[in-house]
């Protein structure tokens, strides 16, 4: 990479101590964001991906916390600052859009008053500019009638139109890097298409870099230069999008490629993999995959892989271990 | 009560209206008239037993308002639904109501909101068993209770755990066990996937195909994901603004789709082969509910739209793919034929 990353995680621990002992949600994780790339991260439901982006924009739950490594916006760390300036970078060098709209909006308020109000906190302009951008935003999020719907509530919009309200709340401030968890899952295709290019023309234009989440491999297809695939707290693989999805190498990128569903085709029944992710706290020796994959040798159980640069990505699966003689 | 060979689910010109106005003196004080959003305008659709019937269309098209009517979390300002051939508005006492409404179950389209954070998980699952008095055994309620977290692929020890110590997609099979513990016989799913990873979503959608098989269950199932809504339903909705613009079995949609609006539709399924086809993306604005275009509501996105299109609305009429569709350019035969190659 020329550029130097936006965003750079080393070594990230994301830990909850709980009755039962501590569980480790986000195991030993780095990767890096440049300017105005998009990193995809999918995966297993429960694998991290919402707690690395939590992590990274400051607002992980107590009593969870970042028990190890560092994180990095523009070379500067922002995971030891404290609460009132972590809040300041949140608005307006970091956008982020959770999994949960209405987390993000304050059912009490009217949409319109939610963004001006973020403009206004981040950038120096007049309330009636203010307004202008948000009207602006909203219809740029594919919001009919923007003027009007700016004074309805947030309960008055669809689950798709709030998703999109936050998506433009998220954008207000022209942030540097956007998180966004599952930003287009309830949203159609159309709209979606709308969104994607919103974010990438973000990219884009502003330099941004965007770590996207999302279940959605069409949406991964159309706007990831690079994905990251999440298993039990840590990344099987991650490299170009187009190796990951045409070429995946981890058995589990295998398995999850395998049981999309397509139009087209009528099988019956969807390929799936069987069982499921391991509890956090019952994490298997050696390799976490290992009880669920079907190339899974001595070595799985017993040694944990860590990830090995295989052609242009990185894969933590012993399969592709020199010494070993893979099957690749 | 029901009436023989009558559907399972029926809805007749069902209609749900919102006033979505501001406050009177607001109103008086700008001058503005009452607002009035349409998000479900009468529509007609029925669902055989043992029988997915799936709907799709644009974010804010009415789809979730539908679902919300069907299961009476709202009363339509129009229309009928009867459930094997009895109204359910016209039943006269809340006994009555509750013995039809325990056969019904509804999945959020929304897991956050619908989980209740203070109760533990095995609660929250067993609560639907509880509210029918279907069993007050404490073993046996667990035992139920057990089984189902692990069909969803949770653990039994899951059960003493609060909503928030889930991920988007556990909550969201939270939801799923606790819409299956009632032995409902038809399930209302609002993006029951959206928010699972793909090979969880292959496994609940591969249990609700055999729970219907094994059970006879009936869905209406709501998706954005066409190729999911491919998957798992026997016919298809395509909803616009509030009415339903085409309604056929699910192949003969997806491979010669009729109405203008279904085939923008599949032609803006993302390409996951990379063949860097670009999608194209449903042209033109969202249109305002507010302020629906008169004639055929998609007439300002439609390239076949002419002036009877912009002033006469289009009913549903039979059409070449088996359904119906509602668009007077396949009725007048002006529209060509687009077949579609769905990719194998
Ligand atoms: N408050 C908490 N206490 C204990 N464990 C928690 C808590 N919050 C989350 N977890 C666990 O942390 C793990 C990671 O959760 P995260 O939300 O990051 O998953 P995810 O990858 O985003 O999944 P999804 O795709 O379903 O949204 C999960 O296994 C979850 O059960
Ligand atoms: N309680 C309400 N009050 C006012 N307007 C509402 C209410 N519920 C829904 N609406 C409006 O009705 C229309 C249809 O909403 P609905 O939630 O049914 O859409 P949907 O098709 O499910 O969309 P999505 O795909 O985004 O979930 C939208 O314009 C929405 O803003
Ligand atoms: S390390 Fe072994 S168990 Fe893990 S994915 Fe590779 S082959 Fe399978
Ligand atoms: S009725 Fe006219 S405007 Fe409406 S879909 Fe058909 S051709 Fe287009
Ligand atoms: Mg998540
Ligand atoms: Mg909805």
């Amino acid at each position: 990479m020329a550029e130097a990353p936006i965003l750079e995680v080393k070594n990230l621990r994301v830990e909850f101590p709980t009755r039962r002992g501590t569980l480790v949600a986000v195991d030993d994780i780095s990767f890096s964001i440049a300017p105005g790339e998009v990193l995809g991260v999918v995966g297993e439901s429960g694998a991290g991906k919402s707690m690395t982006g939590a992590a990274v924009i400051g607002l992980i739950e107590p009593p969870g916390r970042i028990a190890g490594g560092s994180i990095s916006l523009a070379g500067r760390r922002i995971d030891d600052l404290p609460y009132e300036e972590m809040r300041k970078v949140r608005g307006r060098e970091i956008g982020a859009i959770f999994q949960d709209p209405l987390t993000s909006l304050n059912p009490l308020y009217t949409i319109g008053r939610q963004i001006t109000e973020t403009i206004l906190t981040h950038l120096p302009v007049s309330p009636a500019e203010a307004q202008q951008r948000a009207i602006g935003l909203l219809r740029e999020v594919g919001i009919p009638a923007a003027e009007k719907r700016i004074d309805h509530y947030p309960h008055q919009f669809s689950g798709g139109m709030r998703q999109r309200v936050v998506i433009a709340l998220a954008l207000a401030a022209n942030p540097k890097l956007i998180i966004a968890d599952e930003p287009t899952t309830a949203l159609d295709v159309s709209i979606q298409a709308q969104i994607i290019a919103l974010i990438k023309k973000l990219c884009c234009e502003h330099g941004a870099a965007v770590m996207l989440v999302t279940h959605d491999m069409g949406v991964i297809a159309e706007t990831a230069d690079r994905v990251a695939v999440m298993y039990a707290g840590r990344i099987a693989e991650i490299g170009p999008v187009r190796d990951v999805i045409k070429a995946a190498r981890h058995p589990y990128t295998d398995g999850l490629m395998a049981s999309i569903p397509k139009v087209g085709r009528t099988d019956a029944r969807l390929a799936q993999i069987d069982g499921a992710m391991p509890r956090l706290n019952a994490i298997p020796r050696g390799c976490a995959f290992n009880p669920r994959c079907t190339k899974a040798f001595d070595r799985c159980r017993a040694e944990r892989p860590e990830p090995m640069r295989v052609g242009n990505s990185d894969v933590a699966c012993w399969l592709y271990d020199a010494g070993q003689g893979g099957t690749r | 009560m029901s009436t023989p060979g009558a559907p399972y689910i029926e809805v007749r010109g069902l209609a749900r209206h919102f006033d979505v106005s501001k406050p009177l003196l607001n109103r008086v004080i700008e001058g503005q008239p009452r607002l009035i959003l349409k998000a479900v305008d009468g529509i007609d659709f029925a669902i055989r037993k043992g029988e997915t019937l799936s709907l799709v269309g644009e974010s804010g098209c009415g789809k979730s308002t539908v679902a919300r009517l069907i299961v009476g979390l709202y009363k339509p300002t129009r229309g009928q639904i009867l459930f094997e051939g009895t109204d359910m508005g016209s039943l006269a006492t809340r006994a009555e109501e509750r013995a039809l409404r325990k056969r019904f179950q509804m999945i959020f389209q929304d897991p956050y909101a619908s989980l209740n954070p203070r109760w533990r998980v095995a609660d929250i699952v067993a609560e639907p068993i509880r509210a029918h008095r279907l069993s007050s055994d404490p073993t046996e309620i667990r035992r139920r209770v057990d089984e189902l977290l692990r069909q969803v692929g949770l653990s039994p020890a899951d059960g003493e755990k609060f909503p928030h110590e889930f991920s988007g997609g556990q909550r969201q099979r939270i939801s799923i066990a606790r819409a299956l513990s009632s032995n409902p016989e038809f399930l209302v799913c609002d993006e029951p996937t959206s928010a699972l990873d793909v090979s969880v979503q292959a496994q609940i959608l591969n249990l609700m195909k055999d729970l219907q098989r094994e059970l006879g269950l009936t869905y209406l199932f709501i998706s954005h994901n066409l190729a999911v809504v491919f998957h798992i339903s026997d016919r298809v909705g395509v909803m616009y603004l509030g009415r339903l613009v085409e309604l056929a079995d699910a192949r003969a949609l997806f491979e010669n789709p009729q109405h203008p609006y279904t085939r923008m539709l599949l032609d803006a399924i993302p390409d996951l082969d990379m063949t860097g086809r670009a999608r194209t993306p449903v042209a033109g604005e969202v249109p305002n509910p507010l302020d629906p275009p008169k004639g055929c509501a998609f007439n300002p996105r439609c390239p076949f739209a002419n002036d009877r299109c912009r002033t006469e609305r289009p009913e549903l009429r039979p059409v070449a793919n088996g359904g119906v569709a509602a668009c007077h350019a396949v009725e007048e035969g002006r529209l060509a034929a687009a077949p579609r190659l769905a990719p194998a």
